[in-house]
């Protein structure tokens, strides 16, 4: 029960940054204090911020389940590839993004698509794509919420009561504290995960006897594999360096790109982005592929089994079987395991409550869709003129709250698989999205006709994956499923972990038609007027 | 030139990220860390260096000059 207390106490420490912003920004009623922080940021914050909005559970407890049954690829798979492409996305397209959000005042991607296209209704499908590809993400983090507080407290917080605590508290320091509150919860949470992560690290070490005879043990057996890549063929691992391109079309970063108070407060975050992956992937991966090594934590030593039943008696299983095996199998709470293993009382509730700081990352983005709602849709369609500035603040506050208990009401009853699948599509789709920025900043010749092919074929592209994904069903490991071959060469096929488009996963095709659709449709389509491009490029030549 | 080189670097950090040649060795760097997890950490405080470079020789100073030069902003985004 102790762990569960100290999450507590650090769930009322995270409320009263909230409220205590709230107090801060007392008598303004405006969009832009409320929304962006008045575009106020420091760089120390906007930094962890940055990077705290960024870390969600999948970054902690998927990466370690990842790694405990894939092995070390995980990091480059999805940390330094990240540590790479998301901060040279932050350098080339968040600067410029924020500039214009500084002469413009836009506080909304939308905002500047439709001014840069000279559109209104194409920027309200690109609103409704980017706000469909972002829900799911709140549902699942109240799911890993109510989740984290019912493993942590030993089941005496039911699942729908550890929901319903993280719903609430997300809920009112969004709701009082806007993006300022926002900002100064995801520093705290960032701050307090690097420190105790260190911690935890040392400690689960010790308790294992030492990573050094856990890594020659693992060598010497037939997991050795787990400390090479062999289990990800090199096309996948590939393909992986397009998902975080989705990272700055997401619209919450972009967003919050547009809180800093200079410039040159990117410069920091650029900079240290790459370490501060590498500070909190590094070990999580580490310790995911250590725990394979564990012998004397029961549930560990099931998953594993699960694992070996579904690698060599998987393919004359039924599907159903498979599935039940894989969600055996999966590691996405090993930590936590290690944790309850081998750290003691209390520093499990403080890196419970890390963790519980990443799961509950959908801050930014309730946030995010509530700054586009009343942007997008609530002020573009004259809701601002009407009522005024202080009623659109209130719109913002009160679609807050729906949009908590819809995620509430919906995470209650589905089940949490359909969300993370949901995710996995998200990066994708958002990735795709990333030509609508390039060509939006450094395309003169880019049309609102290629933006809106390219919101079409991501929507499409997606739901596509989505079905194919949920009328095949997943083979056993080895070896995928080919659904289509003319001639002989693999166009498409169905694997273990989702679909292969030529060996590649689909958002690299995804990205490459999104870029081509935007090169094709707007070479074809009417330019906006010289006056507009001119105050985007200047005199500039295409 | 030096924009070009700047972009020669990232291109070929990009291509390192692949790592093809510590794709199936086991060995452990310091008796205790695998050599694809050692070579990617490496990367990553490469990727670091890299930025700073960027931020360094290619800094976009013009956007902050734009921004401080425009007179209050005009209302053009709604």
């Amino acid at each position: 029960m102790i762990p569960a207390i100290v999450v507590f106490l650090y769930l009322a420490a995270v409320l009263y940054i909230g409220i205590f912003a709230f107090r801060r920004a007392r008598g303004k009623e405006e969009a832009e204090d409320y929304f962006l922080a008045s575009r106020s940021l420091g760089p120390f914050v906007f930094l962890f911020s940055l990077f705290g909005t960024n870390m969600t559970a999948f970054a902690i407890l998927g990466s370690s389940g990842h790694a405990f049954n894939n092995g070390i690829v995980t990091f480059g798979l999805m940390a330094s590839s990240s540590g790479l492409v998301i901060p040279l996305t932050i350098f080339l397209i968040g600067t410029r993004v924020w500039a214009l959000g500084k002469k413009y005042g836009f506080m909304t991607p939308v905002q500047m698509f439709r001014d840069r296209w000279e559109c209104s209704h194409i920027g309200t499908v690109i609103f409704v794509v980017q706000a469909v590809l972002l829900v799911p993400y709140i549902i699942i983090g109240i799911m890993g919420g109510g989740t984290t507080l019912y493993t942590i407290s030993n089941g005496l917080v039911p699942f729908w009561f550890g929901g319903a605590i993280v719903a609430m508290v997300v809920m009112s320091y969004v709701f009082f504290g806007g993006m300022r509150g926002t900002a100064w919860v995801n520093t705290f949470q960032t701050v307090l995960f690097l420190c105790f992560g260190a911690i935890a690290l040392i400690v689960i070490g010790v308790g294992m006897g030492g990573f050094r005879s856990a890594a020659q043990a693992i060598q010497a057996s037939p997991m050795a594999s787990l400390l090479t890549r062999e289990r990800i063929s090199p096309y996948y691992f590939f393909s992986y360096t397009f998902i975080p391109l989705s990272a700055i079309a997401f619209p919450h970063i972009l967003i919050f790109c547009l809180t800093a108070r200079k410039m040159a407060q990117f410069k920091k975050t650029v900079i240290f982005y790459p370490i501060c992956i590498l500070a909190i992937w590094l070990p999580c991966v580490f310790l995911g592929v250590m725990a394979n090594r564990v012998t004397d934590i029961p549930e560990i030593r099931a998953k594993q089994e699960a694992r070996r039943v579904l690698a060599t008696q998987g393919r004359n299983m039924e599907p159903e079987n498979r599935d039940e095996l894989r969600e055996q199998s999966a590691g996405d709470d090993v930590i936590m395991l290690l944790l309850h293993r081998y750290a003691p009382l209390w520093l499990a509730g403080l890196l419970g409550a890390g963790i519980m700081a990443a799961v509950m990352a959908s801050d930014s983005q309730i946030l995010a869709l509530s700054t586009m709602f009343t942007e997008d849709v609530f002020a573009f369609y004259g809701g601002k003129t009407r009522f005024g500035e202080a009623v659109q603040v209130q719109t913002g506050r009160i679609f807050i709250i729906l949009i908590t208990l819809f995620a509430y009401a919906v995470a209650l009853r589905a089940p949490e698989t359909i969300f993370e699948l949901a995710i996995q599509y998200a990066f994708s789709g958002f990735a795709s999205l990333s030509p609508l920025l390039v060509a939006a900043l450094f395309w003169r010749g880019s049309t609102k006709w290629g933006a809106l092919a390219v919101t079409l074929w991501t929507a499409f592209a997606v739901v596509a994956v989505a079905v194919l994904q949920e009328v095949v069903p997943a083979p056993a490991p080895g070896p995928a499923t080919v659904l289509w071959a003319p001639g002989g060469v693999e166009v498409l096929s169905r694997t273990p972990g989702g679909t292969a488009v030529f060996g590649f996963m689909p958002v690299v095709p995804m990205v490459i038609v999104s870029a081509l659709l935007m090169i094709v449709v707007s070479l074809m389509t009417r330019k906006p007027a010289a006056s507009t491009i001119a105050r985007y490029f200047g005199g500039r030549k295409s | 030139m030096k924009k070009i080189l700047l972009v020669v670097a990232v291109v070929v950090l990009y291509v390192l990220h692949q790592d093809i040649w510590f794709w199936r060795s086991s060995y452990l760097v310091f008796g205790f860390i695998p050599i694809g997890l050692f070579y990617q950490g490496v990367f990553s405080v490469a990727a670091s260096l890299l930025m700073w470079l960027l931020v360094t020789y290619a800094w976009p100073s013009h956007l902050e000059h734009e921004v401080e030069e425009t007179k209050p902003r005009e209302d053009s985004a709604r």
